[in-house]
């Protein structure tokens, strides 16, 4: 894994995800951009996602949908806020209801992104994930979903524990 | 740069919770609200000493204020944090596992075609 620091700020309801790869901003990029490369990494290995629209401008909008083990789908989109290709990707993510609409009473958050080439070749990813309030944090850990993703993802557990420990 | 910001945020809350007058008003803040004159009768100092304190806790994210007619009451957002920390953390197991999968894929790519 990639990633260089996690740091958690509960009282601005923003978590910040420093990453490292070794390989170009283009090729890091591309992983943003292009639909089929994207729909590959954005849902977990047991929720995998499958892009429906895809508009990566100002004021665009992205579709997804993630297919559970029963085949149970569950709805997002994205609501692109700001792009600077190669370097800047910023939007609003939220669930949507079965028809794929934003659903208003369900939490969203908003994603910045940032990728730098490094000197090296590599490319350096800094993911703002910010809640835009303490109601919103209520309803994640309120929903059945994300518990459901939580408990697949259940093997991770001792990870995080370890690494909360040492921030 | 957003990195550097957030171990200030850290020194806020140990700051916050180095003093005792400001520690014992965020233990009476957890248990109801009290208006700051409330609390400013509590402790040996001015009106504005105690302001001064809850002006720390509150920069520090451990309390916030609220107006009610010409009272300013505080009360604690420990709850609120409680919350945030675990919200964050299941975007954590989110982000880490959607990384993995990205990381994955630039190295396929490596071993394929090149870029």
């Amino acid at each position: 894994m990639s990633i260089t620091s996690v740091h958690k700020d509960p009282a601005n309801r923003t978590m910040t995800v420093v990453a490292d790869f070794d390989a170009s901003i283009e090729r890091v990029w591309d992983l943003w951009q292009n639909p089929r490369r994207l729909e590959r990494w954005w849902g977990p290995p047991t929720y995998p996602a499958t892009v429906t629209t895809h508009d990566l401008t100002p004021g665009g909008t992205v579709a997804y949908f993630m297919t559970g083990p029963e085949g149970d789908r569950h709805h997002g989109w994205w609501r692109i806020r700001a792009v600077d290709a190669p370097h800047r990707l910023e939007f609003e993510d939220g669930f949507a209801d079965e028809s794929g609409a934003p659903s208003a009473h369900m939490p969203t958050m908003v994603i910045d992104v940032s990728l730098s080439e490094r000197a090296d070749g590599g490319t350096h990813v800094v993911i703002e994930t910010t809640f835009p309030s303490a109601e919103a944090m209520e309803q994640l850990i309120a929903m059945g979903m994300e518990e459901g993703m939580a408990a697949a993802m259940g093997q991770m557990d001792d990870v995080l524990l370890v690494d909360t420990a040492a921030l | 740069m957003v990195v550097d910001k957030n171990p200030q945020k850290e020194d806020r809350v140990f700051h916050a919770l180095a003093d005792p007058t400001r520690r014992d008003i965020l233990a009476r803040a957890l248990h109801r609200e009290h208006s700051v004159s409330a609390l400013a009768r509590c402790y040996p100092m001015s009106f504005a000493a105690v302001q001064k304190h809850v002006a720390v806790l509150e920069r520090a994210g451990l309390v916030t204020k609220r107006r009610r007619g010409r009272e300013q009451l505080v009360h604690s957002n420990i709850e609120t944090i409680r919350i945030a920390r675990r919200a964050l953390d299941r975007l954590e197991t989110l982000w880490r596992t959607r990384l993995e999968q990205f990381g994955e894929l630039l190295a396929e790519d490596d071993q394929g075609e090149t870029p």
